[in-house]
Protein backbone atom coordinates (compact mmCIF):
# COMPACT_ATOMS: atom_id res chain seq x y z
CA UNK A 1 0.00 0.00 0.00
CA UNK A 2 1.66 2.70 -1.59
CA UNK A 3 -0.50 5.34 0.69
CA UNK A 4 -0.03 3.42 3.89
CA UNK A 5 3.62 3.79 3.32
CA UNK A 6 3.51 7.96 2.86
CA UNK A 7 1.28 8.43 6.13
CA UNK A 8 4.01 6.36 8.06
CA UNK A 9 6.69 7.92 6.66
CA UNK A 10 4.97 11.65 7.61
CA UNK A 11 4.25 10.07 10.93
CA UNK A 12 7.36 8.92 11.73
CA UNK A 13 8.72 12.13 10.79
CA UNK A 14 6.66 14.12 13.03
CA UNK A 15 7.09 11.65 15.89
CA UNK A 16 10.63 12.26 15.91
CA UNK A 17 10.79 16.21 15.00
CA UNK A 18 8.73 16.36 18.19
CA UNK A 19 10.74 14.28 20.65
CA UNK A 20 13.74 16.69 19.52
CA UNK A 21 11.66 19.87 20.62
CA UNK A 22 11.02 18.13 23.73
CA UNK A 23 14.85 17.28 23.84
CA UNK A 24 15.72 20.83 23.13
CA UNK A 25 13.10 22.06 26.40
CA UNK A 26 15.21 19.36 28.79
CA UNK A 27 18.38 20.94 27.50
CA UNK A 28 17.29 24.36 28.00
CA UNK A 29 15.51 23.82 31.43
CA UNK A 30 18.53 22.46 32.88
CA UNK A 31 20.91 25.23 30.79
CA UNK A 32 18.98 28.50 31.47
CA UNK A 33 20.07 30.97 33.88
CA UNK A 34 17.09 31.80 36.03
CA UNK A 35 13.65 30.86 36.71
CA UNK A 36 11.64 32.98 34.14
CA UNK A 37 13.91 31.68 30.96
CA UNK A 38 13.26 28.11 32.48
CA UNK A 39 9.71 28.59 32.54
CA UNK A 40 9.79 29.50 29.20
CA UNK A 41 11.88 25.72 28.25
CA UNK A 42 9.57 24.31 30.33
CA UNK A 43 6.02 25.77 29.04
CA UNK A 44 6.73 25.89 25.41
CA UNK A 45 8.84 24.04 23.31
CA UNK A 46 6.41 21.28 24.26
CA UNK A 47 3.27 23.21 22.56
CA UNK A 48 4.66 22.56 19.42
CA UNK A 49 6.64 19.04 20.38
CA UNK A 50 3.57 17.37 21.62
CA UNK A 51 1.10 18.65 18.45
CA UNK A 52 3.56 16.92 16.31
CA UNK A 53 3.88 13.97 18.18
CA UNK A 54 -0.20 14.07 18.51
CA UNK A 55 0.18 14.47 14.89
CA UNK A 56 2.59 11.45 14.44
CA UNK A 57 -0.04 8.89 16.39
CA UNK A 58 -3.04 10.70 14.92
CA UNK A 59 -1.29 9.39 11.20
CA UNK A 60 -0.24 6.22 12.09
CA UNK A 61 -3.57 5.53 14.44
CA UNK A 62 -5.63 6.70 11.95
CA UNK A 63 -9.03 5.46 13.50
CA UNK A 64 -11.76 7.91 14.37
CA UNK A 65 -11.76 7.27 18.26
CA UNK A 66 -8.17 7.85 18.88
CA UNK A 67 -8.32 10.75 16.71
CA UNK A 68 -11.17 12.96 18.74
CA UNK A 69 -9.20 11.94 22.06
CA UNK A 70 -5.72 13.15 20.24
CA UNK A 71 -7.36 16.15 19.22
CA UNK A 72 -9.06 16.90 22.84
CA UNK A 73 -5.64 16.18 24.17
CA UNK A 74 -4.21 18.87 22.07
CA UNK A 75 -6.97 21.31 22.74
CA UNK A 76 -6.40 21.26 26.28
CA UNK A 77 -2.93 21.25 26.37
CA UNK A 78 -3.77 24.48 24.50
CA UNK A 79 -5.74 26.31 26.78
CA UNK A 80 -4.06 24.83 29.90
CA UNK A 81 -0.30 25.62 29.49
CA UNK A 82 -0.84 28.85 29.69
CA UNK A 83 -2.17 29.68 32.74
CA UNK A 84 0.22 26.81 34.10
CA UNK A 85 2.92 29.08 32.94
CA UNK A 86 1.64 32.24 34.20
CA UNK A 87 0.69 31.12 37.46
CA UNK A 88 4.38 29.95 38.24
CA UNK A 89 5.61 33.77 36.49
CA UNK A 90 3.27 35.48 38.50
CA UNK A 91 4.57 33.72 42.19
CA UNK A 92 8.34 33.90 40.40
CA UNK A 93 8.00 37.32 39.61
CA UNK A 94 9.44 39.53 42.60
CA UNK A 95 12.11 37.53 44.01
CA UNK A 96 16.34 37.42 43.98
CA UNK A 97 16.22 34.12 42.08
CA UNK A 98 15.58 36.28 38.66
CA UNK A 99 18.31 37.42 36.95
CA UNK A 100 18.73 41.15 37.26
CA UNK A 101 21.52 41.35 35.47
CA UNK A 102 20.36 39.62 32.38
CA UNK A 103 17.68 41.69 31.95
CA UNK A 104 17.57 44.60 29.12
CA UNK A 105 14.53 46.54 30.70
CA UNK A 106 11.88 45.74 33.69
CA UNK A 107 8.60 47.43 33.14
CA UNK A 108 6.59 45.81 35.46
CA UNK A 109 8.54 46.80 38.96
CA UNK A 110 7.16 50.17 38.81
CA UNK A 111 3.76 48.77 38.71
CA UNK A 112 3.65 45.74 40.29
CA UNK A 113 2.44 46.96 43.73
CA UNK A 114 -0.77 49.02 42.32
CA UNK A 115 -1.87 45.80 40.06
CA UNK A 116 -1.28 43.32 43.04
CA UNK A 117 -3.38 46.15 45.35
CA UNK A 118 -5.73 46.27 42.86
CA UNK A 119 -6.25 42.85 42.55
CA UNK A 120 -6.23 42.28 46.84
CA UNK A 121 -9.42 44.36 46.18
CA UNK A 122 -11.13 42.03 44.02
CA UNK A 123 -12.90 39.69 46.68
CA UNK A 124 -13.27 37.27 44.35
CA UNK A 125 -10.18 36.44 43.09
CA UNK A 126 -7.67 34.66 44.96
CA UNK A 127 -4.75 37.15 45.58
CA UNK A 128 -1.16 35.89 44.75
CA UNK A 129 1.00 34.94 47.22
CA UNK A 130 3.13 37.83 49.12
CA UNK A 131 6.21 37.00 50.72
CA UNK A 132 8.03 40.00 52.02
CA UNK B 1 -15.17 41.85 38.47
CA UNK B 2 -16.11 45.30 38.93
CA UNK B 3 -13.28 46.87 37.29
CA UNK B 4 -15.05 47.72 33.79
CA UNK B 5 -17.38 50.29 33.94
CA UNK B 6 -19.53 48.21 31.65
CA UNK B 7 -23.67 48.01 31.21
CA UNK B 8 -24.76 44.76 32.83
CA UNK B 9 -25.71 42.09 30.17
CA UNK B 10 -28.72 41.85 28.57
CA UNK B 11 -31.03 38.64 28.48
CA UNK B 12 -30.21 37.83 25.33
CA UNK B 13 -26.69 38.51 25.73
CA UNK B 14 -26.70 35.78 28.20
CA UNK B 15 -28.88 33.00 26.50
CA UNK B 16 -26.10 33.22 23.56
CA UNK B 17 -23.20 32.74 25.93
CA UNK B 18 -24.80 30.03 27.11
CA UNK B 19 -25.89 28.75 23.63
CA UNK B 20 -21.96 28.64 23.14
CA UNK B 21 -21.38 27.79 26.12
CA UNK B 22 -23.58 24.15 25.43
CA UNK B 23 -22.12 24.02 21.93
CA UNK B 24 -18.62 23.79 23.32
CA UNK B 25 -19.49 21.20 26.07
CA UNK B 26 -21.51 19.29 23.73
CA UNK B 27 -18.69 19.09 21.32
CA UNK B 28 -16.01 18.54 23.74
CA UNK B 29 -18.48 15.55 25.04
CA UNK B 30 -19.07 14.18 21.70
CA UNK B 31 -15.02 14.25 21.37
CA UNK B 32 -14.52 12.37 24.55
CA UNK B 33 -16.49 9.34 22.92
CA UNK B 34 -15.39 9.45 19.98
CA UNK B 35 -18.52 8.58 17.89
CA UNK B 36 -21.24 10.76 16.83
CA UNK B 37 -24.44 9.53 17.74
CA UNK B 38 -27.74 11.16 18.98
CA UNK B 39 -27.19 9.78 22.23
CA UNK B 40 -24.00 11.01 22.63
CA UNK B 41 -25.54 14.55 21.63
CA UNK B 42 -28.49 14.20 23.83
CA UNK B 43 -26.40 13.05 26.86
CA UNK B 44 -23.53 15.77 26.27
CA UNK B 45 -26.44 18.64 26.21
CA UNK B 46 -27.70 17.17 29.79
CA UNK B 47 -24.30 16.92 31.31
CA UNK B 48 -23.61 20.57 30.23
CA UNK B 49 -26.93 21.85 31.21
CA UNK B 50 -26.08 20.40 34.64
CA UNK B 51 -22.54 22.16 34.38
CA UNK B 52 -24.07 25.70 33.54
CA UNK B 53 -27.12 25.54 36.23
CA UNK B 54 -24.01 23.76 39.10
CA UNK B 55 -21.02 26.31 37.98
CA UNK B 56 -22.59 29.61 36.30
CA UNK B 57 -19.77 30.76 33.97
CA UNK B 58 -18.60 34.45 35.11
CA UNK B 59 -20.29 37.14 32.56
CA UNK B 60 -17.97 37.60 29.73
CA UNK B 61 -19.06 39.53 26.51
CA UNK B 62 -18.56 38.20 23.60
CA UNK B 63 -19.50 41.26 21.45
CA UNK B 64 -18.50 39.97 18.21
CA UNK B 65 -18.41 38.02 15.65
CA UNK B 66 -16.61 35.12 14.29
CA UNK B 67 -15.00 36.04 11.02
CA UNK B 68 -13.76 33.30 9.20
CA UNK B 69 -10.77 34.54 6.80
CA UNK B 70 -9.66 36.88 9.55
CA UNK B 71 -9.54 33.35 11.87
CA UNK B 72 -7.63 31.52 9.08
CA UNK B 73 -5.08 34.73 9.04
CA UNK B 74 -4.44 34.26 12.51
CA UNK B 75 -4.27 30.57 12.89
CA UNK B 76 -2.00 30.43 10.09
CA UNK B 77 0.60 33.36 11.41
CA UNK B 78 -0.32 31.87 14.47
CA UNK B 79 1.20 28.46 13.89
CA UNK B 80 4.20 30.12 11.73
CA UNK B 81 4.97 31.86 14.83
CA UNK B 82 4.83 28.71 16.79
CA UNK B 83 7.26 27.12 14.39
CA UNK B 84 10.12 29.91 14.24
CA UNK B 85 9.97 30.47 17.75
CA UNK B 86 10.53 26.88 18.78
CA UNK B 87 13.23 26.83 16.54
CA UNK B 88 14.69 29.98 18.26
CA UNK B 89 14.39 28.75 21.34
CA UNK B 90 15.75 25.61 20.97
CA UNK B 91 18.71 26.98 19.36
CA UNK B 92 18.58 29.38 22.41
CA UNK B 93 19.21 26.21 24.59
CA UNK B 94 22.20 24.73 23.26
CA UNK B 95 23.97 27.85 22.39
CA UNK B 96 26.97 28.24 24.90
CA UNK B 97 25.88 32.21 26.37
CA UNK B 98 22.94 32.66 28.77
CA UNK B 99 20.25 34.20 26.98
CA UNK B 100 18.83 37.66 28.33
CA UNK B 101 15.59 38.71 28.32
CA UNK B 102 13.50 41.43 28.96
CA UNK B 103 10.21 42.47 30.90
CA UNK B 104 8.02 44.50 28.41
CA UNK B 105 4.49 45.94 29.00
CA UNK B 106 2.11 46.00 26.47
CA UNK B 107 -0.82 47.95 26.69
CA UNK B 108 -3.85 46.77 24.32
CA UNK B 109 -5.99 48.92 22.72
CA UNK B 110 -9.29 46.80 23.28
CA UNK B 111 -9.25 46.30 27.06
CA UNK B 112 -11.88 43.59 27.79
CA UNK B 113 -11.21 40.36 29.28
CA UNK B 114 -11.71 38.48 26.40
CA UNK B 115 -9.55 40.09 24.15
CA UNK B 116 -6.83 40.40 27.20
CA UNK B 117 -7.22 36.53 28.08
CA UNK B 118 -7.58 35.79 23.71
CA UNK B 119 -3.80 37.56 23.29
CA UNK B 120 -2.08 36.46 27.02
CA UNK B 121 -3.47 32.68 25.87
CA UNK B 122 -1.79 33.19 22.01
CA UNK B 123 1.90 34.90 23.35
CA UNK B 124 2.12 32.43 26.19
CA UNK B 125 2.16 29.74 23.36
CA UNK B 126 4.28 30.93 21.27
CA UNK B 127 7.70 30.02 22.86
CA UNK B 128 9.86 32.95 24.05
CA UNK B 129 7.24 35.21 25.71
CA UNK B 130 5.49 34.71 28.81
CA UNK B 131 2.83 36.31 30.50
CA UNK B 132 3.99 37.56 34.38
CA UNK B 133 1.35 39.74 34.74
CA UNK B 134 -1.92 41.09 33.41
CA UNK B 135 -3.28 44.94 34.80
CA UNK B 136 -7.70 44.72 33.79
CA UNK B 137 -7.73 48.12 34.84
CA UNK B 138 -5.65 49.34 32.11
CA UNK B 139 -5.73 46.32 29.60
CA UNK B 140 -2.03 45.89 29.89
CA UNK B 141 0.22 42.44 29.46
CA UNK B 142 3.22 42.21 31.14
CA UNK B 143 5.66 39.98 28.99
CA UNK B 144 8.91 38.56 29.68
CA UNK B 145 10.41 37.85 26.65
CA UNK B 146 13.58 35.81 26.37
CA UNK B 147 16.47 36.04 23.55
CA UNK B 148 15.72 40.11 23.59
CA UNK B 149 19.29 41.76 23.03
CA UNK B 150 18.26 45.37 22.84
CA UNK B 151 15.92 48.09 23.29
CA UNK B 152 14.93 48.33 19.21
CA UNK B 153 13.95 44.71 20.11
CA UNK B 154 11.77 45.84 23.05
CA UNK B 155 9.73 47.97 20.46
CA UNK B 156 9.81 45.65 17.89
CA UNK B 157 8.51 43.13 19.98
CA UNK B 158 5.85 45.51 21.52
CA UNK B 159 4.48 46.63 17.87
CA UNK B 160 4.49 42.95 17.09
CA UNK B 161 1.97 42.26 19.67
CA UNK B 162 0.05 45.04 18.75
CA UNK B 163 -0.38 43.21 15.35
CA UNK B 164 -1.33 40.13 17.16
CA UNK B 165 -4.23 41.73 18.85
CA UNK B 166 -5.28 43.39 15.98
CA UNK B 167 -5.02 39.85 13.77
CA UNK B 168 -7.32 38.72 16.93
CA UNK B 169 -10.01 41.61 16.79
CA UNK B 170 -10.27 41.50 13.36
CA UNK B 171 -10.68 37.31 13.84
CA UNK B 172 -13.48 38.15 16.64
CA UNK B 173 -13.80 41.33 18.02
CA UNK B 174 -17.25 43.45 17.38
CA UNK B 175 -16.72 46.42 14.73
CA UNK B 176 -15.91 49.28 16.90
CA UNK B 177 -13.22 47.47 19.02
CA UNK B 178 -11.50 46.78 15.11
CA UNK B 179 -12.15 50.08 14.39
CA UNK B 180 -10.73 51.15 17.45
CA UNK B 181 -7.81 48.92 16.89
CA UNK B 182 -7.29 50.12 12.67
CA UNK B 183 -7.48 53.63 14.06
CA UNK B 184 -4.12 53.61 15.98
CA UNK B 185 -2.14 51.42 14.00
CA UNK B 186 0.67 50.72 15.78
CA UNK B 187 2.63 53.26 13.58
CA UNK B 188 3.63 56.58 15.90
CA UNK B 189 5.81 56.54 18.34
CA UNK B 190 6.09 54.05 21.18
CA UNK B 191 6.87 56.53 23.78
CA UNK B 192 3.15 58.02 23.60
CA UNK B 193 1.79 54.42 23.53
CA UNK B 194 3.69 53.91 27.18
CA UNK B 195 2.29 56.84 28.68
CA UNK B 196 -1.18 55.77 27.79
CA UNK B 197 -0.36 51.97 29.83
CA UNK B 198 1.22 54.22 33.09
CA UNK B 199 -1.08 54.69 35.86
CA UNK B 200 -1.08 58.61 36.60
Amino acid sequence: MMLDAILDTVAGICLIAGALLCLAAGIALIRFPDVLSRMHAAAKPQVLGLLLVLLGCALRLRTGVDITTLVLVGLFQLATAPVAAHMVGRTAYPHDDIRRDLLITDELSDHIDRIRADRAGEPQETSPVHTS
Amino acid sequence: MTSQPKAPLTRRDRWRNRAIAVTGLVTVWVLLWGTFSWANVLSGLVVAAVLLVVFPLPPVTFAGRIRPVPLLRFVVRFLYDLVVASAQVAWLAVRSKHPQSAIIAVPLRVNTDLNLTLNAEALSLVPGSLILEADRSTGTLYVHVIGIRSLDEVERFRSGVLELEERIVAAVGSAEELSLVRRSVPTGPSGSVDLEGAPT
